[in-house]
């Protein structure tokens, strides 16, 4: 098992009181397994990416453990988790067009990132990645405004990879991508499993489509808490949750037309986390909801490797 | 009702503008009434510029712009965002972040309707919002951050019914809205056709663009590559740009190839 | 949805709880920030000073009252110059006369660099490029030089003469500074919006936004108000100060004159010489508060 979550918590402080931004998850990546990570704004996936590799300072381990490798993860500790990161854990961040210090040229930025870790730069490895990746070795001699936003990904893409990492987590990498592009990306980290660069990855998008293309399981996140978790087969062809079931109903998808099929969205919104409602937290805006539902789901296996957390499932 | 011939737009870039960058080359397409007009393009394809060239927020170098045959440039800027007005991408650069949401509709009042009664302006807007499906009891009184997406979105498209348009320029509306609230905008929109209006759909996101548009044009380095009926474009599609752009969209039921 | 920061995104659809406005906030962090408190402590005290003081002193600043030379006792707080002239009347009247001179100085410079950044950064194009250059030549114009030259072919010269030739030549950074701000403000689509609601460019700019960068506006009166009132007391030191009235910089260019210094009269250019130190340090220090205050990213939570 590379990574076992269980009863995550983190809030942020806020002036108004703590956001309840993720709220109880528990799960598991298993070796070698790609993890879709998929929700809407404001449903805590950003906030388990992040609090998985670092904290900002407004956000509170409140309490869970995380490990990986069967090491525990000292995911509030901000020094503590030196050690870990870059080398067990890594991070592609969802702006990874301005990761990268303007004023240092590739090549230096990378040296000094590795000595910082005191491992020395394997030449002929990094050589060999960017080949992988097609990007010419001569980038390692140019500035970050030299390179165009697909080049600086693949980029950002080979040194968050450079050390092997247990664990990769690509926040929102493709939103800003054109189409091509995405399916560019994708393949990529693909072969980067493939390869053994990364044992395994939490891919996290708001786009269940393109999870799908790459994830082996996908875990569906609502209101700060896990809604559903199967294999993305069974995601999209028999998910069990209703937050489910109406998301991917509400896709358009190439070949459906307005005057032929219309399809219908979600009504209502998700709730606020100062003060999330008590019980399940999407019964306001679902169909389905009925008494019980004022009590919490647990997260059930209905069937192998199929977690939903709703009492009708 | 929206025609464009042969519309070009020249940026000059680099120091002293010695450069020149062509965003968009002699482009032509109509939209006419009730009839949503898809132009699809990936980033740099010259699709905004297109937009903004429409709304006046920029001028084209060469070429005509046309609503109902009279020239737009020569058209006073008060009247014609009477008729024709837009919608852009990211809901919350859209509203002035330190004022209340609702201004949007006061400043139209302000310089559209100065003389008309708080009264049956209220009721206007309660109207405009009826058609939008939002409840004015949950938007009104309120600041930006604390509505969400859609609703500012719909807000924008309800402060667009209020001047009674016949023309709106739709940039890239949903794209930065959640999935279970893009689709309702969406259907708002092609609901507007049923008025009469004419919707120029700018997006890069082929499947909106098949769901909601009558005919469609893909650009690609700010020529048109493919200009067509939305059926035809989609399902036999001529230009090999545009086969590569459907071979790109990621599909829930069908996975990629050579992935 | 991929650009919102994830506070506003958890927080944003939340019609329960009532709003905390920008403003509110702002004043919550106001009232806690030590720096700003400080500051502005530090200024009101001189502030109600030159207000009030020149009410409460017996005599006009330059009449000879008393004794020369007498250290302070207790009719004369502050003791007498050489000429026996009251020091503490000389001091009430010259803070007075810095308020004044920031004052005006700071608006006149914060109107000129408001008006032309604003201008400049909004129409762009070739007004950007006439403004821009009218800012970088009075921005290289050697400003002492050029009010020494002035000031000395000047007879008479008030207060008022002074602070105008100060605004008329120290907003250069602000038209900069403001030029930069509202060039990556109207790329925003609500300017866009205004644009299509047929609001003219004049209200544009007051109405969209300036209210957005009022913060930072008021920061830079702040700064302009400080630097100032140094211009023009070095002014005063260098006796370029005002003929017909008292102020700090020209106490201590009298004190200098008279020799206050070799004859151990301290309490002659002491008082001015911390007055200014206090109220431009003051004024500077509860900018740094300000920034704290406006700018989240240095607030410490």
């Amino acid at each position: 098992m590379t990574l076992s979550v269980q009863d995550l918590r983190v809030y942020y402080r806020t002036l108004r009181g703590e956001v309840k931004a993720l709220d109880g998850v528990s799960f598991d990546v298993a070796d070698g397994e790609i993890l879709g990570l998929a929700g809407e704004s404001g449903c805590g996936k950003t906030t388990l990416g992040k609090s998985l590799i670092r904290m900002d300072g407004r956000m509170k381990h409140v309490g869970g453990r995380v490990e990986l490798d069967g090491e525990n993860l000292p995911i509030g500790d901000t020094v503590k988790m030196n050690p870990f990161r870059f080398t067990e854990v890594s991070i592609i961040p969802q702006y990874s067009m301005s990761a990268m210090n303007p004023t240092r040229k590739i090549g230096r930025m990378v040296r000094e990132l590795l000595d910082s870790r005191g491992v020395t730069v394997d030449l002929d490895e990094l050589h060999r990645r960017l080949d992988l990746v097609e990007l010419n070795r001569d980038v390692l001699g140019k500035y970050p405004l030299e390179l165009s936003g697909g080049m600086k990904q693949r980029m950002v893409m080979v040194i968050s990879t450079l050390l092997n990492p247990s664990l990769l987590i690509a926040d929102e990498i493709t939103s800003a991508l054109d189409v091509s592009t995405q399916k560019a990306v994708v393949t990529t980290l693909k072969g980067f499993r493939e390869l053994g660069f990364v044992k395994s990855m939490i891919f996290i998008t708001h786009d269940i489509s393109l999870t799908n293309q790459l994830a082996d399981t996908i875990m569906v996140m609502y209101a700060g808490k896990l809604a559903e978790k199967a294999p993305a087969d069974a995601i999209v062809n028999r998910s069990r949750h209703p937050y489910t079931q109406l998301l991917i109903s509400s896709l358009p998808e190439v070949g459906v037309r307005y005057a032929e099929k219309k399809l219908t969205g979600i009504p209502g919104n998700p709730p606020s986390l100062l003060n999330p409602p008590v019980g399940c937290r999407f019964q306001d805006r679902c169909p389905l909801a009925f008494d019980k539902c004022r009590e919490e789901p647990p997260a059930v296996e209905v069937e192998k490797d199929h977690f939903v957390a709703c009492w009708k499932a | 009702m929206l025609k464009l011939q042969e519309v070009s737009k020249v940026f000059r870039v680099g120091a002293f503008g010695g450069k020149t960058m062509t965003a968009v080359d002699e482009v032509s397409f109509e939209v006419g009434r009730g009839e949503v007009v898809s132009l699809i393009g990936e980033s740099g394809s010259g699709k905004s510029t297109i937009g903004k060239m429409v709304l006046r927020l920029m001028s084209a170098n060469g070429g005509s712009i046309t609503f109902d045959g009279d020239d737009i440039s020569k058209l006073d800027k008060r009247a014609y965002y009477r008729k024709v007005q837009g919608v852009f991408q990211d809901p919350f650069s859209s509203y002035n972040p330190i004022f209340k949401a609702d201004r949007v509709f006061s400043m139209i009042k302000e310089v559209y309707f100065p003389k008309e009664a708080d009264r049956v302006w209220r009721d206007k807007v309660a109207s405009a919002l009826n058609d939008v499906r939002l409840d004015a009891g949950q938007v009104l009184n309120k600041f930006p951050h604390q509505l969400s997406g859609g609703q500012l979105q719909r807000l924008l498209i309800a402060r667009a019914l209020l001047l009674d348009i016949d023309f709106l320029v739709a940039d890239e509306i949903t794209s930065m809205l959640d999935a279970s609230t893009r689709i309702d905008v969406l259907n708002l929109l092609a609901d507007l056709k049923l008025r009469g209006l004419g919707v120029l759909f700018i997006t890069h996101d082929l499947a909106l663009g098949n769901y909601i548009s009558e005919r469609t044009v893909v650009l690609h380095q700010g020529r048109i590559v493919e200009y067509g009926p939305t059926a035809k474009v989609f399902e036999t599609p001529e230009h090999s740009y545009t086969r590569k752009l459907l071979a790109s969209v990621p599909q829930l039921h069908r996975k990629w190839e050579g992935v | 949805m991929t650009t919102t920061d994830p506070i506003t995104a958890i927080t944003a659809p939340d019609p329960d709880t009532p709003p905390i406005s920008n403003r509110r906030e702002a004043l919550y962090f106001a009232v806690r920030n030590g720096k700003l408190l400080v500051g502005v402590g530090i200024v009101t005290i001189f502030l109600l000073i030159g207000i009030v003081g020149p009410f409460l002193v017996k005599s006009p600043p330059m009449e000879y009252v008393g004794q020369p030379m007498m250290p302070p006792d207790g009719e004369y707080w502050l003791g007498t110059t050489t000429f026996g002239q009251d020091v503490l009347a000389q001091f009430v009247y010259g803070v007075r006369s810095a308020f004044v001179v920031g004052v005006l100085a700071g608006g006149l410079a914060a109107l000129i660099g408001m008006v032309i950044g604003f201008v400049a950064g909004y129409r762009g194009g070739l007004v950007d490029e006439i403004l821009n250059m009218l800012t970088n030549v009075v921005l290289v114009i050697p400003t002492l030089a050029v009010l020494l030259i002035i000031n000395a072919y000047l007879g008479v010269r008030s207060v008022g003469m002074q602070s105008l030739f100060i605004g008329l030549t120290s907003w250069p950074w602000v038209a900069r500074a403001i030029r930069a701000q509202t060039f990556s403000l109207r790329s925003r689509d609500f300017v866009d919006l205004a644009r299509l609601s047929g609001v003219r460019t004049g209200r544009i700019i007051l109405r969209e936004i300036a209210p957005n960068m009022s913060s930072y506006l008021f920061m830079t009166f702040i700064l302009l108000f400080g630097s100032s009132i140094l211009i023009a007391s070095s002014l005063d030191f260098i006796g370029l100060g005002p003929t017909d009235g008292v102020s700090l910089g020209v106490m201590l260019n009298h004190a200098n004159q008279w020799s206050a210094l070799p004859l151990g009269l301290w309490w002659w250019f002491i008082p001015p010489g911390v007055a200014i130190t206090a109220i431009v340090g003051a004024l500077y220090v509860a900018n740094v508060g300000l920034d704290e205050v406006f700018n989240p990213k240095l607030r410490e939570l």
